[in-house]
């Protein structure tokens, strides 16, 4: 499907890799034991069905859970959790299953949002929004300009998010995320909910992204279609464990994966 | 009849026949909806930015002009005391977020709510037993702050301005405009309305909440110091102030929990409804609806615009 896909996984770095990871809820056990990585420059899928752990392992990833066993690798650092604050600051940024957006914020704003971590100067500038902070502020402006254009949503840009239709949110919030510059980019279920046209052009930006910026992307996704053009690795999750992982030619041939996921009818 | 003539009628007529007194009515009026709007701010503040409803408020206006007149009173230079006392409301907020509500997070608002409660009592604790519980006189000479009045003839009569309702008033102002600024243009502020949306998204590209709780209890903290150092100007600085304090709820039902005009507008508003429901319609009550009649306006409002003057509009999609 995508050659040089190929080549990039035989030689890329592991940039984020779980080893062991278990986490649970009181008696629930949501994610049992599973380890796998995330090479530098991939697509990686994560899938399995309803329940299966997918978006705990990502809150694992970008420190909202702490999972209760198990190392997360990062960029070569080892630690037993991530903080929120250290997965931004390190380069981690990530969309919503059900987006979350400042619902009350423009388009604009939203994306301004996430240049957070880049912006620096300090409160006693920022209080008179003079000097260096106002240079500040006008150079990031320009950059979230930049991916503003990117996504095709200048028109949007002075909208109230909560007011636009949902394809449009999803928008906004891949922005709000590549205004972080990240490393590694998590996406909850990107083309949830979406309509045909809509899932070819968030599939367009996610290939580009990758491919431009050269950002690593982690992304879940229920839409088989979608998930085997994207990525260049998969791995399957099912009842908190890990039961396969590989290019999505052999997952599709794993006898696990058709049983758990696949082939059973609903 | 009479009766109808004494409501709808006489308190115009009089309005008409001694306008000096009108516009002394309003300018009272507008100086008390001033500092009511100040207390409200502080209300919205922390409400926008952790959902919670700070019931401490009040005190920690009390708190404010009680730490400076203490320290005053036990030889710190004015100014000097003011530096402190600005020191010892951040240390308060640290205090409040370390102690508070890092270990509460994620827990119900009612929960919060008490918790507010608790520090309510705390402060008024921490306050009696280390500067006394007897009031005291703001030292707002030795700050600086112009005393006597300015009159101004005028239809006749004269209207009356107190130089430190002037000051109060210009304080406010500058204030407020900072506040709106600094909450629409900055990276803070954005961070700010940024936690009020979303707490996940907020620390998703990597806010820290814990910082932006401080930053609001902070605020909230000189907010209450202005206050208090003005109210605490006009009459004197004591534990009873905290009544007053109680006299943001209708101002923020009437300008919405989340809106910072919002609670500027309705503070005027309940502050200057107030004087002069007072002045023209209080005698037909038999005087004394100050008290009340705040509550009452907050009441009727609730029936048609439950947001609030400037709230969000709360729709549902279902």
């Amino acid at each position: 499907m995508r050659a040089p896909a190929d080549l990039k996984i035989a030689a890329g770095d592991v940039l984020l890799a779980v080893e062991n990871v278990s986490l649970s809820f009181g008696g629930v056990k949501a994610i049992r034991d599973i380890s796998f990585d995330i090479r530098k420059g991939e697509i990686r899928a994560i899938i399995g069905p309803n329940g299966a752990g997918k978006t705990s392992m990502l809150n694992v990833i970008n420190g909202f859970y702490t999972p209760q066993q198990g190392r997360i690798t990062f960029k070569g650092k080892t630690r037993a959790k991530m903080r929120p604050h250290d997965a931004a600051a390190g380069g981690i940024a990530r969309t919503f299953q059900n987006v979350a957006l400042f619902r009350g914020m423009t388009a604009l704003d939203n994306i301004m949002a996430g240049r957070t971590l880049c912006m620096k100067r300090g409160l006693f500038w920022q209080a008179l929004r003079f000097g260096p902070a106002m240079k500040e502020e006008v150079e990031h402006r320009r950059y979230v300009e930049e991916i503003i254009d990117f996504l095709h949503i200048q028109h949007i840009r002075k909208t109230q998010v909560g007011r636009l239709p949902y394809g449009l949110q999803k928008r906004v919030e891949l922005g709000r995320a590549l205004a972080m510059e990240p490393d590694l980019l998590l996406l909850d279920e990107p083309m949830a909910g979406m309509n045909l046209e809509e899932k070819e052009d968030m599939s367009r930006f996610i290939l580009d992204v990758n491919q431009h910026f050269g950002t690593t992307i982690a992304l879940i996704e229920h839409d088989m279609g979608v998930v085997m053009d994207l990525s260049d690795r998969v791995v399957v999750l099912d009842y908190g464990r890990k039961i396969a992982d590989g290019t999505p030619d052999e997952v599709k041939r794993n006898q696990d994966v058709i049983d758990a996921y696949l082939g059973v009818a609903h | 009849m009479d009766l109808l003539y004494k409501i709808f009628a006489d308190p115009f007529i009089q309005m008409g026949h001694a306008p000096d007194l009108l516009l002394q009515t309003l300018w009272e009026g507008l100086v008390g909806g001033m500092l009511y709007a100040l207390i409200a701010l502080g209300f919205v503040l922390i409400f926008k930015a952790s959902g919670v409803f700070n019931f401490a408020q009040g005190i920690m206006v009390v708190f404010a002009a009680l730490t400076l007149v203490g320290l005053h009173a036990k030889g710190v230079p004015a100014f000097l005391a003011l530096g402190l006392t600005i020191g010892v409301m951040f240390v308060l907020a640290v205090a409040v977020e370390r102690l508070v509500l890092r270990p509460l997070v994620n827990q119900p608002d009612i929960i919060l709510f008490m918790a507010t409660f608790g520090l309510t009592y705390f402060l008024i604790g921490l306050g009696e037993l280390v500067f006394g519980g007897d009031p005291k006189v703001m030292i707002a000479s030795e700050l600086y702050l112009p005393k006597g009045a300015i009159d101004w003839k005028v239809f006749g009569g004269f209207v009356s301005f107190q130089k430190i309702d002037i000051a109060a008033a210009v304080i406010a102002s500058v204030m407020v405009a900072t506040l709106a600024v600094f909450f629409q243009k900055t990276r803070i502020g954005r961070a700010l309305r940024a936690v009020a949306d979303s707490h996940k998204a907020a620390l998703s590209v990597g806010i820290s909440l814990n910082q932006i709780w401080v930053v609001v209890w902070f605020t909230a903290g000189i907010v209450a110091l202005a206050t208090g150092i003005m109210w605490g100007a006009r009459s004197n600085v004591s534990f009873a102030l905290e009544i007053i304090a109680l006299k943001a709820l209708p101002v923020l039902i009437l300008g919405g929990f989340t809106s910072i005009p919002g609670a500027i507008v309705g503070g005027l508003i309940i502050g200057i409804g107030e004087k002069i429901g007072e002045f023209y319609w209080g005698p037909l009550f038999g005087s004394g609806i100050e008290s009340w009649l705040a509550y009452m306006i907050a009441l009727v409002f609730l029936l048609f615009r439950p947001q609030g003057l400037f709230g969000e509009r709360i729709i549902e999609r279902i």
